[in-house]
């Protein structure tokens, strides 16, 4: 993925094509835990769709004008800033700006909404160390995105993590009522489950040019 | 040029925490700041409190006492309140304490409920009439090896209306609450005519908070108590025949009861059963006693059912259920009150309506 990709077509690739759960398994320890319900999984994905789009947008305002080789020349002029290198600090800029914004979202969820607040439990301040979130900024940097495609990947990255854990609530709301082995009740049919929509999710593969 | 880079890397990224700490705190303050809401209990004027806290708490600022064990942790199921308007959703936390039917009718614990916006609810008449007394320790004494009997002086308030039969709770230090403090509910084994003093028997538990504390009280300590509580009501009527069986701690509103009706209508008849394991647990039997000799009306039956072989014990002996069974014979007007152990009460319910007590007939309460 370059520059020139359309921020569309990045949204829709990270939705489907490279959602950051069926493709890259990152986000998976709340995927599972939280998709018993359907409603606490919306509460979930809707939480972490914000904390993707807002993050991402701001942590490639980070990089790209404090982190990035030669990324400090607006602030102590070029000479300076060839020689200091700040991307050794990009993991701690970003995590930080990921827990301040979860610590956001716990707030708006606390006020608006205590009975999700309640079902979510420890999994919501959890969101910062959930990898999607991480992953997401990490992804962006790596593919060199610019800023209205982070934006798209990060709303799109957020977007296709809810729609997974929202697909695998529907279909583990469904799952009580069917026969599943013994050994394999909970946890081992969620992971056989989460491998087969990934299996199908490759059927969008194609569709965008990425 | 090393250096250079560490003073730009730190400097950048404590900007950047200043930053984000000014956000949280922006947002704190429209997120966390409720603002003025209505609290309206049965249809009274409303209260106006500052939202953002608990029921339990804003009542409580406002000197209405709902009772309150744990110290709104959710786990004593005490703080029952019915919320009609605003309270949102009831909680995980909560479900546990309430059938289903309750859950439609809107009942909440106080303390899991947040005042986020006006509220309205309804509580029992009586919590209204609760109030909150500084007090002071005039005597504390052992009745038994575990029991203590305390007599409080009321301070301010100086006056308590009390019932016969009710209880008051005492705010006990806690370290381990996030408020500091927890409340203890024990019965008041006073007169209700003695009005400006509340005397309370407690039984030491092994690791209790609130017994512990009363067991180290000492005279001039000062204590807060908030109170009267409980739904007991006494029939009055002169001729009613008054059985209480009970036993250890069980004892203080049994003692409130009997002196209250010896006051008020001496001729009636009263009887009451205290099962004891052995004679190290007795105690007020010679008050008692002396007492029985004044009012002809009045029988006390003290049984032991651990009874030690050297003991010079003469009385009754074995369970006090069987006493109950033996000796009582159920008149057409009657009370009976029985308080204590759970295996006690049951077994004395058990015999109670063998003998035809309905059990709506039956006040009882197990601790």
């Amino acid at each position: 993925m370059s520059h020139d990709v359309n921020p569309l077509v990045i949204l829709v690739a990270s939705i489907l094509t490279n959602n950051i759960l069926l493709v890259y398994f990152l986000g998976m320890c709340s995927f599972v835990a939280v998709s018993k319900k359907i409603e606490t999984a919306a509460g979930l994905g809707a939480a972490v769709i914000f904390v993707l789009t807002a993050t991402t947008p701001i942590n490639w305002l980070l990089n790209h004008y404090f982190l990035e080789d030669n990324a400090l020349a607006w602030l102590v002029g070029p000479h300076l800033a060839s020689k200091v290198h700040l991307g050794i600090f990009a993991l701690v800029f970003f995590i930080a700006v990921i827990a301040g914004f979860v610590q956001i979202v716990e707030l708006v969820v606390e006020r608006f909404s205590p009975a999700l607040y309640y079902a979510l439990g420890i999994f919501l301040p959890l969101i910062t160390v959930n990898c999607a979130i991480l992953g997401g900024s990490l992804f962006m940097v790596e593919w060199k995105f610019n800023f209205m495609q982070s934006i798209a990947y990060g709303f799109g990255a957020g977007a296709g993590w809810a729609l997974a854990i929202l697909v695998m609530a529907g279909l583990r709301k469904r799952m009580r009522i069917s026969l599943v082995p013994r050994g394999l009740e909970g946890m081992g049919i969620t992971m056989i489950v989460t491998g087969v929509m990934a299996m199908a999710f490759m059927a969008f593969n194609g569709i965008v040019p990425v | 040029m090393m250096l250079s880079v560490y003073l730009v890397g730190v400097g950048s990224f404590m900007g950047l925490i200043l930053l984000l700490t000014g956000l949280i705190l922006v947002a704190n303050k429209y997120l966390a700041d409720y603002g003025e809401c209505k609290i309206r209990i049965n249809d009274a004027e409303p209260l106006v409190v500052e939202g953002g806290s608990s029921l339990l708490q804003s009542l409580y600022n406002n000197k209405i006492f709902i009772p309150s064990a744990c110290g709104g942790q959710a786990t004593c199921g005490e703080c029952r309140v019915r919320v009609l308007q605003g309270g949102g959703e009831i909680l995980p936390t909560e479900t546990p304490f309430f059938t289903r039917a309750e859950v439609r009718a809107g009942m909440r614990l106080a303390c899991q409920v947040k005042v986020r916006s006006d509220v309205a609810i309804e509580i029992p008449e009586e919590y209204l009439s609760v109030q909150q007394f500084q007090t002071e320790v005039i005597s504390a004494r052992k009745l038994t090896y575990d029991m203590a009997e305390v007599r409080f002086k009321l301070i301010d308030p100086d006056t308590i209306e009390a019932r016969p039969g009710q209880y008051i709770q005492i705010k006990v230090p806690d370290e381990e609450s996030p408020d500091g403090f927890v409340f203890r509910a024990y019965s008041i084994s006073s007169k209700p005519s003695e009005t400006h003093e509340v005397e309370v028997v407690v039984r030491q538990i092994p690791g209790g908070k609130g017994s512990t504390y009363v067991h180290h009280m000492k005279v001039a300590d000062k204590v807060e108590i908030t109170g009267p509580y409980g739904k007991f009501k006494l029939n009055e009527d002169p001729e009613c025949h008054l059985l209480l069986v009970g036993g250890g701690a069980g004892m203080a509103p049994m003692k409130n009861l009997i002196h209250h009706c010896m006051e008020t209508t001496p001729q009636r008849p009263v009887e009451l059963y205290f099962g004891a394991r052995s004679t190290e647990d007795i105690f007020y039997l010679e008050e008692f006693e002396a007492l029985a000799k004044e009012h002809a009306n009045f029988k006390v039956v003290y049984a032991l059912s651990d009874l030690k072989e050297d003991s010079k014990w003469k009385g009754p002996t074995g369970f006090i259920h069987l006493h109950v069974d033996k000796l009582y014979h159920p008149p057409e007007k009657r009370q009976v009150f029985l308080c204590g152990p759970p295996p006690m009460i049951n077994a004395v319910i058990t015999v109670l309506e063998a003998k035809g007590l309905a059990e709506d007939e039956i006040f009882y309460d197990k601790f």
